[in-house]
């Protein structure tokens, strides 16, 4: 049973990403119809904008500390950084220790900004082309992201830690009323759970409950009419492009503390993430964020040592055979809707 | 010729003419001298402008004539690699028996991959065939680079069918029944074609050129052509035609009364049979197969090869591939050493400010360069480089034209 719960909660925190990922991918498929390639470089340009917003932060100058002495005598030289002298010390540090949930702040606007020039200037124009060009757009868009990334960055990964409340890991165990020592898990991949758990949430309740939401969804269902109805229907399109955008930069920035980004990072996710929608069913929100989850769960049941010993190298292969054994049984997806992508 | 029209005998003997005389005209910098560097007709790249050449052609076959695009070829490579490095460690050095246990076995690969996605079309087919890929990758990584002579045991499967990560390679102790063991030096033996070795070569200096005529390049070379012929066969047969229509309306097809399925899956297999006598090329050249040969990037790299041509056409992918490797191979070589001494000419302030500026593009920054000549190519050119060289000389023609048209008229008397 521990084990069990324990595989279910290392499988959380991989799912939330494939459900992200995922779930912007769907939103972009189902408004605009268009299969973005590039939504894996979107998911590594959130991540370094919490490299870039830890690097800023970090910013300091040299100041002569009359105090301590290095060991040839003379004043030490420290490093102090600006936001020290800005916001004093104490919170200066607590800020740079928070680095990573402040770039949820920061980097919200420039995804947005991102999704909309990539939706304006590049993807708009493909609408009526057919999929493969989509495709292969997206995917040339996606390497050239990823070497600007690249150019800037260099391809080392970049460790970028969680806030130090977060590092460490706690007994879920003990909590939940099991043996003491069975279950531990990291803090940081709870926390990144209940963060996917909200985004998830607010997009739903956006689309959902908000008049905006509701003639995205209407729109989604019948473009057309939406149109005639004297609505601008692709000005709406954009912002949901740039919400998508804006989503898989959120899970990039959160996922810096598990993994440190380098510049691939959004390609090896991209793949799993497309296997993830088409799982789920093509256009459907629920199936993507229900896919993920699964996909993600299945993942670490497969990577059991219980399970490897049995079938070797199982948990590489596990979720690609179940994509091919869905696809075939049924071609919509888990929850995909009837008429999307059938051709 | 060949059972051709006239137009394509002469495609087909241009071709053959860049290929047999490539040697020469990829070198026409003298050795030695600053531009040197361009040169790219050294072996070991010419063999990869011509193997992947034709994984090009093969993939061209499927995506250009059905449109499906498949983003998963690269396993097939994989399996022809690993066909013939088995060849050559349980028989011999003979490469023919090599390349067609390549071509078998992953024509064997292609049926069931190609049985099993081409049941969907469209971005499902895409992701399937990715998801094999894959799959072949992760297998070829770990699972079956697992001992299978059991531990302790010195045996030929001790690395297992793939040899993991490091990749199969050439042992001294390989049984090779129909060949030595060894060479004659007790060093291991090389892939050869009835005792002429792949990797001898001769070189002919002419004044300061120096041009490498090598055996494997020029055997490369030629079942490159054969496959070339074969697939401008393909191209205009009513299979051919079949193919095309799947593409264009397979509705209108299936309500003619021809079943498209068994046309796709010979298409799927064709392609995937060139891709693995690629592959087995590949280890027939340089004696070694590795995994990352089957990784979702090498896919990437053909469909970026055929599309950057033109696809569709028949010379597209080679032309792409061509464009590619050497980019891949000279682009990169350039450093900001080399950038500094071309522009040495301008004042210091503006040299530094232009290489600085064409600096990301080159040296590690080659992939930037690929990726926004793609963009352009798939934004403005769908036909790839076979249009934009098909726009421009009729652009030429139409200027031509106009002037001859002022000609006659201004020699026309008037009545």
């Amino acid at each position: 049973m521990e084990a069990i719960i324990l595989q279910i909660l290392n499988g959380l925190d991989k799912g939330s990403a494939y459900a992200l990922i995922a779930l912007g991918l769907t939103l972009i498929f189902g408004t605009l119809g268009v299969v973005n390639f590039a939504h894996g470089a979107l998911f590594m340009i959130g991540a370094f904008c919490a490299v870039t917003l830890s690097r800023i932060l970090s910013l300091s100058h040299t100041v002569v500390d009359e105090t301590q002495k290095d060991f040839l005598g003379n004043p030490l030289q420290v490093e102090v950084p600006y936001v020290y002298n800005i916001f004093g010390q104490a919170t200066g540090e607590a800020i740079i220790d928070w680095a990573v949930p402040l770039a949820i702040l920061f980097t919200i606007p420039i995804m947005i900004g991102v999704g909309w020039i990539m939706e304006r200037g590049l993807i708009k124009h493909f609408y009526k082309r057919p999929h493969a060009d989509q495709i292969l757009v997206t995917f040339g868009l996606a390497i050239v992201l990823q070497e600007v990334i690249k150019y800037f960055y260099g391809a080392n990964p970049i460790p970028t830690p969680a806030p130090e409340a977060f590092i460490g890991s706690f007994d879920f165990g003990a909590m939940i009323g099991f043996e003491a020592g069975q279950i531990i898990y990291p803090y940081w991949r709870i926390v990144y759970f209940m963060f996917a758990a909200v985004i998830i949430g607010a997009v739903f309740a956006f689309l959902q409950f908000t008049t905006f939401g509701m003639v995205v969804r209407a729109g989604m269902a019948d473009r057309e009419t939406v149109g005639l109805l004297g609505i601008n229907i692709d000005r709406r399109f954009t912002i949901m492009f740039g919400i998508a955008a804006a989503v898989a930069g959120l899970a990039g920035v959160m996922y810096t503390p598990i993994n440190s980004p380098n510049y691939h990072m959004g390609m090896d996710f991209l793949v799993l993430s497309f296997v993830v929608v088409v799982v789920g069913g093509m256009g459907s929100l629920p199936g993507a964020v229900l896919a993920g989850f699964l996909l993600g769960i299945l993942e670490s049941f497969a990577s059991m040592p219980e399970v490897t010993s049995i079938i070797p190298g199982i948990n590489q292969v596990i979720i690609y055979l179940v994509a091919i054994i869905i696809l075939l049984t049924r071609p919509r997806g888990l929850m995909g809707r009837k008429g999307v992508m059938e051709d | 010729m060949f059972g051709l029209n006239k137009k394509d005998s002469t495609l087909l003997l241009i071709v053959a003419g860049l290929v047999l005389l490539a040697p020469f005209l990829l070198n026409p910098f003298p050795e030695g001298s600053a531009m040197a560097q361009f040169n790219a007709g050294y072996p070991d790249l010419m063999q990869r402008f011509v193997i992947f050449g034709i994984f090009a052609i093969g993939f061209n076959i499927l995506f250009g004539l059905t449109g499906y695009l498949s983003f998963g070829h690269a396993a097939f490579l994989g399996v022809g690699s690993y066909a013939a490095m088995w060849m050559f460690k349980l028989f011999g050095m003979n490469v023919l028996p090599a390349l067609a246990l390549s071509i078998l076995m992953s024509g064997l690969f292609a049926v069931v991959i190609g049985y099993v996605s081409l049941r969907r079309s469209g971005i499902y087919f895409s992701i399937l065939t990715l998801a094999f890929a894959m799959m072949s990758y992760a297998l070829a990584y770990s699972v079956l680079a697992a001992d299978m002579d059991g531990p302790d045991q010195q045996g030929l499967l001790q690395k297992g069918l793939t040899g993991g990560e490091t990749g199969l390679q050439l042992t001294l102790d390989d049984p090779r029944i129909l060949g030595q063991q060894t060479a004659g030096d007790g060093n291991l033996p090389v892939p050869s074609l009835f005792g002429l070795e792949m990797r001898s070569a001769s070189e002919l200096n002419v004044g300061d050129w120096v041009f490498t005529f090598s055996a494997g390049y020029y055997f490369s070379a030629i079942v490159m052509l054969l496959s070339f012929y074969l697939s401008i066969r393909i191209f205009r047969s009513p299979f051919g035609l079949v193919l095309r229509s799947i593409k264009s309306n397979q509705q209108r097809l299936s309500y003619t009364g021809m079943n498209p399925k068994p046309y796709m899956l010979a298409a799927f297999v064709i392609s995937g049979m060139y891709a693995g006598l690629a592959g087995g090329l590949m280890a027939a050249m340089d004696p070694l197969a590795g995994p990352e040969r089957m990784f979702w990037t090498a896919s990437g790299e053909v469909v970026l090869m055929t599309i950057l041509g033109g696809v569709g056409t028949l010379i597209g992918p080679v032309l792409g591939a061509g464009a590619i490797k050497y980019m891949e191979n000279i682009l990169s070589k350039i450093n900001s050493d080399i950038l500094h001494s071309w522009f040495a000419f301008l004042p210091d302030g503006l040299e530094d400010f232009v290489v600085t500026l064409i600096y990301p593009f080159i040296g590690k920054g080659w992939h930037l360069t690929l990726g926004i000549i793609f963009m352009l190519v798939v934004i403005f050119l769908p036909g790839g480089l076979v249009e934009g060289g098909q726009r421009i000389a009729r652009a030429m023609r139409r200027k031509k034209q106009t002037a001859s048209d002022d000609d006659t008229k201004a020699k026309q008397p008037a009545e």
